[in-house]
């Protein structure tokens, strides 16, 4: 199997499904002759030609309103935004119409279009260049929302959301676009959406993580391990909405102990659902409370401070400690 | 260097053809079917009456807020009186006529007013968009189903409206732009009816017209008299006819007046004067056509009592098979259905909630 980074295994998955369908269509600003900014659409314009790789005038909410056109059509667009932070442009073509021409057309329309960004910190890049705001999409009913931790799940992941029938936003961890090299089948591969995923087996805590911050989260594990002698289940939740909490209620009544790991801000953030659904659900297995590891209450700070924000293997191994000693 | 000038078009045409008393100018008269006139004629009819009736029935309290069309019954028909089935529409709220042209049987509008989404369900074999209530949003989809037309190499059009206030929008900047640049056949249709609704069109826009906006995306922009039913048709014709050929999209600036309130919770008192509306009533675009096909001897006085009555039949029916309809809707569980196309398990376990929560209050209100 071709080792692979994210970019290429994203690369990959577009490619396949563009050469398998000719309903799916890639645009967005710069996708085409330059390939992307990051790259994900190098070369797509040789093999599939400028009508399927669309280079765009520059304005998000056309791209986003013209693909939701597309789906309803009966194409699949899937629509690049250069980075998260100039997404928002689209919040209303998506909160006002690609969730909800399925329920106000009472089934006769769906919008399967994919809005594919790249997000969160790492790559010591301007303003508007790092911020983590999946919950934004995940409160609206109608959407889905996914977010790869690697380079063979983002594959996988991709080829599913561009095949899903419903309208999904895909959020890419840039910090790991390029960071590590996974082996990645050539041969067709999906991973549901809506479904986590347990990356290891332990039976002492649980750590619940996602997209970036995974490879802390499993490096964390790894110390507690390694240092502390304790064994923590990790589970990779991969779809942020529509959330699977089964496996983390099973995890949550196994161990006792929680920790959520995100770069989001805390407040409002995906660990806020998480902590819910397992109070709900496991409340009574809980022999601590859920901690919450995740970025502060504020602005991403300009990438000199970014490493005080981000959550690190340091505030990971801190939180666990902390709610192994309760 | 010198300052040089470029050149632009400098000019907007506009085109009115029928006259205030029904004059006809013989030079511009579309050539259109006599039976195809007089089924406009019964549907701008139909459609005046029809919204007559459900103000009424929203002052009775039997249906909910709605938009009336009144007044622009010419604008909105005229466009899409010449479009295929398989042409597509994508309205704004206020194209009611061009609703009932297309198909939509006049229960379902009860239906949806009074607030059941069964109502506003488009039938299989209609390709039309629903209405789209954020100003201007829905002007992007018909793009992409333009842009989707040409890809698959069909020779159908889009055709999406949209009023005076959404030409501020920067989803109209946008659709305009990316329609221009990818020359898609799809036909923008703006029904100016003077108000957004308290702000006139002179606060909208400094621009002279709103036609000329096309000339910035490089596209054909026309200003037609909005109440003069052949001159949107003719107007509306040369666009679809162009954009079918491949000749890309056009701008049509409907200049019409929206003679009701903007919604039935508006109160249209509070900022225009009676001396404009019955300005422009006298401008009415069906009293108009009336006239045109009597001069022509397709109509008489007395062939219009008997299609008023007619309609007013057709309504009444109507009225009383969307009540009987409604009396058999309502089912809350509806309420979970068509969020995704598979239902989520949490939404599954909020669904099982409420139906135990309200089996449980029954059966507590049946004790008491």
């Amino acid at each position: 199997m071709p080792k692979m980074t994210m970019v290429q295994a994203l690369n990959l998955a577009l490619r396949q499904e563009m050469e398998k369908d000719d309903s799916v269509i890639v645009l967005g600003e710069d996708v085409g002759v330059d390939g992307g900014v990051f790259r994900v659409t190098d070369g797509l314009i040789d093999a599939f030609g400028e009508r399927r790789v669309v280079d765009t005038p520059l304005a998000e909410s056309g791209i986003a309103g013209m693909s939701i056109g597309m789906a309803v059509y009966g194409l699949k667009p899937v629509c690049e935004m250069q980075f998260d932070g100039f997404s928002y442009y689209t919040m209303h073509q998506i909160e006002a119409h690609a969730s909800r021409l399925r329920w106000r057309s009472q089934g006769r329309y769906h919008v399967p279009m994919v809005l594919r960004a790249p997000f969160g910190g790492g790559v010591r890049a301007l303003e508007h260049h790092s911020e983590s705001r999946e919950v934004f999409w995940a409160h609206i009913p109608g959407l889905k929302m996914v977010i790869p931790s690697g380079p063979r799940n983002a594959r996988a992941l991709l080829v599913s959301a561009i095949r899903d029938p419903d309208p999904v936003i895909f959020y890419e961890p840039k910090a790991i676009y390029r960071a590590f090299r996974e082996e990645v089948p050539e041969a067709e591969e999906t991973y549901p959406i809506g479904r986590s995923q347990r990356v290891r087996e332990g039976r002492d805590l649980t750590l619940i993580s996602y997209g970036a911050m995974m490879r802390p989260t499993l490096e964390a594990a790894e110390e507690l391990k390694q240092k502390h002698g304790v064994e923590a289940d990790v589970i990779d939740l991969l779809t942020i909405s529509p959330l699977d909490d089964s496996l983390l209620v099973e995890s949550a009544r196994k161990t006792g102990r929680v920790a959520v790991v995100h770069e989001a801000p805390r407040s409002f953030g995906p660990g806020a659902e998480v902590v819910a659904r397992l109070v709900e659900k496991a409340f009574f297995h809980l022999e601590a409370p859920v901690a919450r590891v995740t970025g502060y209450d504020v602005v991403i700070p300009l990438f000199n401070r970014e490493k005080y924000y981000l959550p690190g293997v340091p505030r990971i191994v801190d939180a666990a400690r902390k709610l192994l000693a309760a | 260097m010198p300052k040089t000038r470029i050149a632009l078009p400098e000019a907007i045409d506009y085109l009115s053809i029928l006259h205030e008393h029904g004059g006809v100018d013989p030079d511009l008269e579309p050539v259109i079917d006599g039976s195809l006139l007089l089924k406009l004629h019964r549907t701008m009819l139909l459609a005046r009456r029809f919204d007559e009736r459900l103000l009424s029935l929203q002052r009775q309290g039997r249906i909910g807020t709605f938009p009336p069309i009144s007044g622009q019954e010419a604008a909105h028909l005229g466009a899409v009186a010449d479009l295929r089935a398989s042409d597509w529409v994508v309205p704004a709220f206020r194209e009611m006529a061009a609703d009932i042209w297309r198909g939509r049987p006049l229960e379902s509008i009860i239906v949806y007013n009074n607030g059941f989404n069964e109502g506003i369900r488009i039938p299989a074999d209609r390709n039309d968009m629903p209405i789209s209530v954020p100003v201007g949003s829905q002007i992007l989809h018909a793009v992409g189903i333009a842009w989707a037309m040409q890809y698959r190499g069909k020779d159908d059009v889009a055709m999406t409206f949209f009023g005076d206030g959404a030409t501020s929008q920067g989803d109209f900047h946008e659709g305009l732009n990316f329609a221009g640049v990818f020359q898609l056949p799809v036909v923008f249709v703006c029904q100016n009816n003077q108000w957004a609704i308290s702000i006139p069109r002179s606060k909208q826009t400094r621009s002279q017209t709103l036609a000329q906006k096309a000339i910035a995306y490089g596209i054909p922009g026309i200003q037609v008299d909005g109440n003069d039913i052949l001159a949107v048709y003719a107007a509306a014709k040369e666009a679809v006819d162009r954009a079918r050929a491949g000749g890309g999209p056009t701008l049509i600036e409907c200049v019409t007046y929206r003679m009701a309130m903007h919604t039935t919770a508006d109160d249209p008192k509070r900022y225009r004067s009676d001396a404009e509306v019955e300005e422009w009533r006298r401008k009415d675009p069906i009293p108009r056509f009336q006239s045109y096909l009597i001069a022509k001897g397709l109509l008489s006085e007395d062939a219009v009592k008997a299609e008023e009555a007619a309609v007013a039949a057709e309504i009444q029916a109507a009225v009383e098979r969307a009540e009987e309809e409604m009396k058999g809707l309502g089912d809350p569980l509806l309420m979970f259905e068509h969020a995704y196309a598979e239902m989520p398990a949490y939404l599954k376990e909020q669904r099982a909630d409420f139906i135990r929560f309200t089996a449980e209050a029954q059966k507590e209100e049946k004790h008491a």
